[in-house]
């Protein structure tokens, strides 16, 4: 009944996320309506987290694998890429390993500069 | 065998299954990281169905249901979130700028080598959104007037490959701060990044989580301007 409860609570958050996104006129998910939905519940206090925690922690345990069709879907998608094959595949990798090096960097730049000025206010 | 699969709701979700736990497998034996399980579970199951001469519509019957979990699974990235909620106000500043020095990132490299390599205005616009989150990425990309299926089809491609490179990377640029590995990985490769930077650390997860919708939303209003360069 716990996991049950939980998971019903899950899919209702999900459920007005998809009606958001119906309504608004932004190109925004019902997932991501959905989870600043649920961080603002747990925020305020009207979710507890052990009203969610157990099923939530399965989901994202399993996660995953909810991608594996998406991936195997790329089978279909050969036709339509394969003209633009060169092109997409450079700009694929040096755009990630950029954004992901550059994000990184810059984030642990602002964390340690701030910690340093910040020192005397640390715990 | 397409019969089989007709017939069958279970065939396409064992068969992932199956092959996902073979990834885990190798990846335990062998500890390669191209050896990633969502990586080795696409490919085997890519390879069953050609080989099996099985379409995907066929196939997606029955492993639709695997994905219909996926709304639900990312509503609930919203609690290591809320775990981490005194660490994100103590390092807010840095988060936010980093998210967004990501998405400029990932706008101005695409920007730059699409210039580079003489991409159409429709070619350039298709790839505009791709270290954002499918569903908002497809929103972009129709918005501009690019190719919807090939950026679906980039978007997931990029989210393996930062699943697979999130820790390489990570380490050759010597980022080592968990909230900016975390950062790094979701404002690079969305949520499929994130589920790699879950196993990661709690931290990492978190923030992975977070740039996911940041540098989703932001991604919005940047792709509509850099739209206007090329």
């Amino acid at each position: 009944m716990k996991y049950l409860k939980q998971f019903f609570i899950i899919l209702i958050i999900s459920f007005i996320g998809e009606v958001l996104n119906i309504i608004l006129p932004l190109p925004i998910p019902a997932s991501i309506y959905g989870m600043v939905l649920l961080f603002v519940l747990l925020f305020t206090g009207i979710l507890k987290l052990e009203d969610i925690k157990d099923a939530g922690k399965f989901l994202i345990e399993i996660m995953p694998i909810m991608f594996i069709p998406a991936g195997v879907g790329l089978m279909s998608s050969w036709g339509v890429l394969k003209p633009m094959l060169i092109p997409v595949s450079v700009i694929t990798i040096v755009s990630l390993v950029m954004v992901m090096a550059f994000g990184g960097r810059v984030t642990q730049f602002v964390i340690k500069h701030s910690k340093q000025g910040g020192f005397t206010e640390n715990e | 065998m397409n019969d089989f699969f007709t017939t069958s709701v279970y065939a396409g979700v064992v068969v992932s299954l199956l092959a996902y736990m073979l990834g885990v497998y190798l990846r335990k034996k062998f500890a390669i990281a191209i050896l990633n399980p969502l990586l080795v579970s696409v490919v085997v199951t890519i390879l069953v169905l050609v080989i099996g001469k099985v379409d995907y519509d066929i196939y997606y019957e029955g492993a639709k249901y695997i994905s219909w979990f996926l709304t639900p699974a990312t509503v609930c990235l919203a609690i290591p979130l809320y775990e981490q909620l005194t660490l994100l106000k103590k390092n807010l500043k840095a988060v936010i700028i980093g998210i967004t020095s990501g998405v400029l990132a990932s706008l101005l490299t695409v920007f730059l080598l699409s210039l580079l390599m003489g991409l159409s205005h429709k070619e350039y616009v298709t790839l505009l959104p791709k270290s954002i989150t499918t569903a908002i990425g497809m929103g972009v990309s129709e918005e501009l007037g690019g190719y919807v299926t090939i950026t679906v089809a980039v978007i997931v491609i990029t989210g393996v490959l930062g699943n697979i490179l999130a820790e390489p990377v990570c380490k050759l640029f010597r980022i080592t701060e968990p909230i900016a590995k975390g950062v790094a990985i979701g404002s690079s490769s969305h949520a499929i990044g994130t589920a790699k930077a879950m196993e990661m650390g709690e931290i990492e997860g978190a923030m992975s989580s977070l740039s996911i919708a940041v540098a989703g939303i932001l991604t919005v209003i940047g792709a509509s301007i850099f739209s206007k360069l090329l």
